[in-house]
């Protein structure tokens, strides 16, 4: 069987190491994990690994109460208790209340699945422990009908942490591990390039100068991110601000134009309209 | 050969796994690293290490494995003069020009030719083929294109061909041995999380319905509990005034920065050492004070205690009653660091002197006695340890 390989595609942009633990991860068939500063494309690459190798992609969000187990399936006993209740014929078969999970569904996919386990760091603290198995031989037991469901066709599994809590070693050595560094300026131009292809030049530099200047100012709570550099840019393409604007805002003479895209924080735009405030009154007139 | 890097990583401190080896070893044969230096080190990285502030780590053992002589590369770094090496000017090559110039062999070969000639050379030297300098076609230097080039003191990739992507060191401040940054502080909090329920009953409790309803013989019997918050409290102690305070800056910074994730997080400030009162806003501090019985009373024993402070002073200031600098204090600091000890049993202090320094001062000695030991350095790994502490 050629091994497909993941090289980017023309929406996003993959660094040679990043694809290099993505074609690893996908040739040896085992889980990758993504960590990274938020919105530098962590989920985004589950979606463009599906859409490059044409495969389906099964997309699992994890929340602060989701459980293992509802990855799996989940036995809906208030449903059959309710038919039981009313003296329905479904409650003989148990099978009638076993809801399949978004792991089950990938398992049983018809062609080989990208399965995305989106924020695992959000969920409790043993819940990467209670996929070990699942992840490892890409099986698992369900207790009501005393089936054994095998997957198919080993998932690519993507799995994305954004570092709020320590994973389990035993889950670290099952997978690959990839932590995606926040694009230099080459990078970060190929990028906007990517999304944004009629950009004018001028414009694109203007507004990289900008951006990269409001990363570096000190004390900043949230920096902004690649995904906040998209939406600003789309807005400043949107208002047609021209970039002699933007290119006086860089010098620091007021704030730049739709700052809302790239500052989240009330302190944050205080902060900056102190500096700006400071910086013109320190100008000689 | 890649058992001796395995084990060279352990002794480096790094703990990949025997499965992780096969992993990287399985990768390896099936060939998806073109045999290429720079994806097997892409592909060793994200098999052998699962945490990105080991990075930096990998990197250094990386270098030195694969190098073998990375002592003497030191040497070399250090002994060839800045201004050989600052750039003058630029070489752009054609690139028939660039098809002219040959490898020079294997890397052992261009290491060695590379020390053979920084004996020979003792000027600056810029441009031509063979001497080292800047903007040249030679395989050292900076600045210039040779396809197998060694990188000497230049500021990032130009051509993107250099051999040693892990020598740029990329991920250095995400090292854990080094002082800390916002990010860091904040994924060292989080750790202190921990979830309780506690308030109002407003969630359905299913699981325990569905039991008490089959206890109940099938009647429904609803079951609520209330939501999960985080219990954390946590009293910070700051130390202001003189050496502390670009420390007290970042402190307050961050632990508010990461407030969110407590449930209660209280601070004041103090000079030095514990006395009889505390402040809150320190440019009226001396109008507004809290004493430190009233403090202890109100926040009750489950806060977690954190001092932060140089605890560098004259040690009267801790023993000897009226020793504070600036005032006349009854009792001395230690008792008062006792009671408040005394009400929290979980407590540490983090010290942002470094921790080789420490037994050379004795006050910092003294206040470490008195805390049972439980100081720590104010580094990402010196908070991880404290919070491991605190639990």
């Amino acid at each position: 069987m050629s091994v497909q390989k993941f090289t980017g595609t023309n929406s996003y942009i993959a660094t040679d190491d990043l694809t290099m633990a993505v074609n690893a991860a996908v040739t040896l068939q085992r889980p990758i994990l993504i960590k990274g500063e938020p919105g530098t494309g962590k989920t985004q690459l589950a979606i463009e690994v599906a859409k490059s190798l044409g495969r389906p992609l099964h997309e699992w969000h994890i929340k602060s109460t989701t459980k293992a187990q509802q990855g799996l399936y989940e036995y809906d006993a208030v449903a059959r208790l309710r038919d039981s209740q009313l003296g329905d014929e479904r409650v003989h078969d148990i099978g009638n209340y076993i809801l399949r999970g978004n792991v089950w569904e990938a398992f049983d996919s018809e062609e080989p699945p990208v399965l995305l386990i989106d924020e695992i760091d959000k969920a409790d603290i043993e819940f990467p422990n209670d996929l070990l198995r699942e992840l490892d031989r890409m099986e698992f037991f369900v207790y009501e009908t005393k089936q054994l469901v095998k997957a198919r066709h080993r998932p690519i599994i993507i799995i994305t942490s954004n570092n709020e809590k320590e994973l389990p070693d035993a889950f670290l050595r099952r997978c690959f591990f990839h932590y995606i560094k926040f694009p230099d300026k080459v990078t970060m131009q190929k990028i906007v390039d990517v999304h944004f292809p009629g950009l004018k030049k001028a414009l694109l530099k203007e507004s990289l100068d900008a951006f990269y200047k409001l990363r570096d100012v000190p004390g900043l709570k949230k920096k902004p991110s690649t995904s906040e550099l998209l939406d600003w840019i789309k807005l400043l393409l949107a208002e047609d601000i021209p970039p002699e604007a933007l290119r006086e805002n860089a010098s620091g003479k007021a704030m730049p134009p739709l700052y809302g895209a790239l500052l989240k924080n009330e302190q944050d735009v205080h902060l900056f309209e102190k500096l700006v405030f400071l910086d013109r009154r320190s100008r000689p007139q | 050969m890649l058992t001796q890097f395995f084990f060279h990583l352990r002794d480096g401190g790094l703990k990949p796994s025997i499965t992780e080896l096969l992993t990287l070893l399985d990768v390896m044969k099936s060939g998806i690293a073109d045999n290429s230096v720079d994806n097997f080190y892409y592909l060793a990285r994200a098999s052998l290490v699962k945490d990105e502030t080991q990075f930096d780590l990998f990197d250094r053992i990386f270098a030195a494995h694969f190098r073998g002589i990375d002592d003497a590369l030191n040497d070399l770094v250090t002994d060839v003069p800045e201004d050989w090496l600052r750039r003058q000017a630029e070489l752009m090559l054609s690139d028939e020009e660039r098809a002219q110039i040959e490898a020079m062999g294997g890397f052992e070969e261009l290491m060695e030719a590379l020390r053979e000639r920084l004996e020979e050379q003792d000027e600056r030297h810029e441009g031509g083929s063979k001497w080292i300098g800047t903007a040249g076609t030679s395989p050292f230097g900076a600045y210039g294109y040779n396809p197998e080039g060694v990188r000497i003191g230049q500021q990032g990739s130009r051509h993107r061909r250099a051999t040693k992507v892990w020598d740029k060191r990329e991920y250095r401040n995400l090292d854990n041995s080094v002082e800390l940054g916002t990010r860091n502080i904040k994924v060292a909090l989080r750790q202190l999380r921990k979830f309780a329920r506690e308030g109002a009953a407003d969630l359905l409790d299913l699981d325990d319905t569905i039991d008490k309803t089959a206890r109940n013989a099938g009647f429904l019997d609803i079951r609520m509990v209330p939501e999960r918050h985080n219990a954390i409290k946590v009293l910070l102690c700051l130390d202001v005034g003189g050496s502390m305070d670009d420390h007290v800056r970042i402190c307050e910074e961050m632990f508010s920065a990461a407030s969110s994730e407590f449930k209660h997080l209280e601070y004041y400030y103090f000079h030095n050492f514990i006395y009889e009162s505390l402040w809150k806003d320190n440019s009226r501090r001396h109008n507004e004070r809290i004493s430190t019985t009233d403090l202890t009373h109100k926040y009750g024993a489950d806060y977690k205690l954190i001092f932060v402070g140089d605890a560098t002073m004259s040690p009267y200031e801790i023993v000897y009653p009226g020793g504070s600098v600036e005032h006349w204090n009854e009792e001395a600091g230690a008792v008062w660091i006792q009671r408040m000890l005394n009400t929290y049993p979980k407590s540490i202090w983090l010290n942002p002197e470094p921790q080789n320094r420490w037994d050379y001062t004795p006050s910092i000695k003294m206040t470490r006695e008195l805390m049972g030991d439980r100081m720590y350095p104010l580094t990402i790994n010196g908070l991880a340890d404290g919070i491991r502490k605190l639990h």
